[in-house]
């Protein structure tokens, strides 16, 4: 079964007073398990179907079914809770909240799931010994490198046993070398964790380390391959 | 689900967190709430002290005395005298009593002792007009004042000094070496609004005191006359009557003016506190500015961190912090601050008023409503603009709330 199943989906923005359609009708899936890039110019929609796809932006309409759910008719709160469930985010720009430290970053999502304190901390710490981070529990944002706080958001991202990850540009801020450990950690997620990985990038080089590829353009699917071995399905 | 206990920890993460920001809005609280609570309570204290000049004074009253101006325009003083008096009680209505007065001072010796103090000859009127109640003995009666017996009440500051204890009734004075001896005490009134002490006098009758201690040469001189009015509102109609009563009594032709004034204390006293109640406005108009200058200040820093604030709700959003918990975080996070903010404000206030009043002498006066009025508006504005701009951006999409600029 499908994890994730968007369905006719349209988004339309309000440009001043002319009503823009970006997304012309998304058909899209990922199953359980998968590691998909979206890629595109910008413009192309990939971005917006991502929000769309992790609860952060509703769509205007068509149907958005997610883990045998469909969310399309939630409130905004319900919205919160499977975010807060499903769903870990990885952003371009890391954000995490300054000054605070990295342990209470990734405590985040935990403290709002109504995780007790030990035990949100217990879990917190492992997450960031996971990526690495063991010895940067207490340090704030600004006294981390670009790749450790791209770590830290990755292990808020997972903290919570989320089933899927979601990553826009996760390498936009960062040099190919700290690029290159970042991707390898995203694998390594896939293959060992089994956390579906849906990621957002315009550079060929990181969509490389996807098993599955989709073109964005103008708004609509351009393609959907699987990496080096064809066309899917 | 977040309980409550741990958003109001979050929310003090959070202001500790931007420790810069929460003093400078504190700061605007404090500044706000202390200015109004000062200024107030300044103006308060000076409204006080005028009030018990005008309770210290007793009500209702009139004073007319002799205008020295008037003798340049005819080079004759005139003064007023007893028979101005009587004439007064006799003819003007709505006089509850009058009583004309001698005042001097001069040196009182009970044996070894000796005081200075002031004399002032009246009749028994004066305990009506002035408002003096009889401790001990009694006071000087109608038969005194026909006779001119050497008899005296005396204020409970000299029974004090003068007699050190023992019973100063039926004791022999001598008040500018002539001798009287002292009938009554007068209950003490303490110290005048203007830090006087009231008690340090000594009465006797109007005519002992023109023929054995003033010895005026004009007979029958006295120095002014205290008139009391049945109520405030007859004061203006007594003032009128008399002025026309003694311009016939002392021959003044039309146009001439008058060879004494009539004033009416109590007016005189409330143009006082007038000017005194246009100062307290002015201060507390001062002190609203500043309160309003405060709120000002806490809005601009409210507004600069509303861009970084609205990124923290998009991320909290975004890894599962409900609407309920946003609102609940940043509303707790100003409250907090504008508590902290009006309790240090409501103790800078107070000081501040000690301060200020130790300028005016009259003690500040801190109401409940002024400290109420300052809390609750800065509380207001720092809840306000603490929380607006956070359950602004509660409404927002988590996506448009990251993407904030």
């Amino acid at each position: 079964m499908a994890l994730v199943e968007l369905r006719q989906i349209k988004k339309s923005f309000m440009l001043g007073k002319e009503e823009m359609e970006i997304l012309h009708g998304i058909d899209f899936t990922v199953d359980k398990g998968e590691f998909v890039a979206m890629m595109g110019p910008s413009g192309s929609g990939k971005s917006t179907t991502m929000n769309i796809l992790g609860c952060l932006d509703r769509p205007t309409s068509g149907t958005y079914i997610l883990d045998g759910e469909d969310v399309g008719s939630l409130d905004g709160d319900t919205l919160a809770e499977i975010r807060n469930r499903k769903i870990g985010f990885v952003f371009q720009g890391f954000n995490l909240l300054p000054k605070t430290s990295a342990i209470e970053n990734v405590e985040l999502p935990l403290l709002y799931a109504g995780v007790p304190g030990k035990e949100r901390h217990r879990r917190a710490r492992a997450a960031l010994e996971d990526m690495g981070l063991g010895n940067r529990l207490h340090h704030e944002p600004t006294q981390l490198s670009g790749g450790q706080q791209q770590r830290v958001a990755i292990a808020r991202g997972i903290v919570n046993m989320a089933p899927i990850l979601m990553t826009d540009e996760p390498t936009g801020n960062l040099d190919s070398k700290t690029s290159d450990e970042i991707m390898s950690l995203f694998r390594k997620l896939n293959e060992e964790n089994g956390i579906t990985i849906i990621l957002v990038t315009h550079e060929p080089d990181v969509a490389a380390y996807a098993k599955r590829v989709v073109h964005f353009r103008d708004g609509m699917i351009l393609s959907d391959e699987l990496n080096g071995k064809g066309h899917r399905q | 689900m977040i309980s409550t206990v741990e958003i109001c920890r979050t929310a003090g993460k959070a202001l500790k967190r931007n420790k810069t920001r929460s003093m400078l809005t504190a700061l605007g609280i404090i500044i706000g709430v202390a200015a109004v609570i000062a200024a107030f309570a300044v103006g308060a204290g000076a409204n006080k002290s005028i009030d018990e000049q005008i309770a210290s004074f007793g009500s209702n009253f009139i004073v007319v005395f002799p205008d020295r101006s008037a003798m340049s325009t005819t080079g004759i003083m005139r003064y007023l005298t007893y028979s101005d008096a009587q004439a007064i009680e006799r003819e003007v209505s709505g006089i509850e009593a009058v009583a004309p007065m001698i005042n001097t001072s001069g040196a009182v010796i009970y044996g070894n002792t000796n005081w200075s103090t002031s004399i002032t000859g009246s009749t028994p009127s004066f305990s009506k007009v002035r408002e003096w109640e009889i401790d001990r003995g009694r006071d000087i009666s109608d038969s005194d004042v026909r006779q001119a017996t050497k008899v005296a009440v005396i204020g409970s500051t000299i029974a004090e000094k003068l007699f050190q204890g023992e019973d100063p009734l039926g004791k022999s004075i001598r008040i500018k070496k002539v001798p009287f001896t002292v009938v009554g005490v007068f209950s003490s009134k303490g110290q005048s609004a203007t830090g006087d002490d009231q008690d340090d006098f000594i009465l006797v009758p109007l005519t002992s005191a023109q023929r054995r201690l003033v010895r005026y040469s004009t007979p029958g001189r006295i120095g002014n006359i205290f008139i009391k009015g049945v109520s405030m509102s007859a004061l203006s109609y007594i003032q009128n009557e008399t002025e026309s009563l003694l311009r016939e009594l002392h021959k003044i032709k039309p146009g001439e003016p008058d060879d004494f004034a009539v004033r009416n204390i109590s007016q005189m006293l409330e143009a006082r506190r007038k000017t005194t109640t246009i100062m307290s406005m002015l201060l507390g108009s001062i002190a609203f500015i500043s309160l309003v200058v405060g709120g000002i200040g806490i809005m601009n820093i409210m507004l600069v961190s509303v861009t970084e604030r609205t990124r923290e709700i998009g991320i909290r959003m975004a890894v599962g912090a409900k609407v309920r918990d946003i609102r609940l975080q940043f509303l707790i996070e100003a409250v907090v601050l504008s508590m902290i903010g009006g309790t240090i404000g409501i103790l800078l206030g107070i000081f501040a008023g000690y301060m200020l009043a130790s300028f005016t002498s009259a003690p500040p006066i801190f109401t409940l409503g002024s400290i109420l009025l300052a809390f609750v508006f800065s509380a207001l504005v720092g809840i306000g603009f603490g929380y607006y701009p956070a359950w602004k951006a509660s409404l927002l999409n988590p996506i448009d709330a990251l993407k904030y600029e």
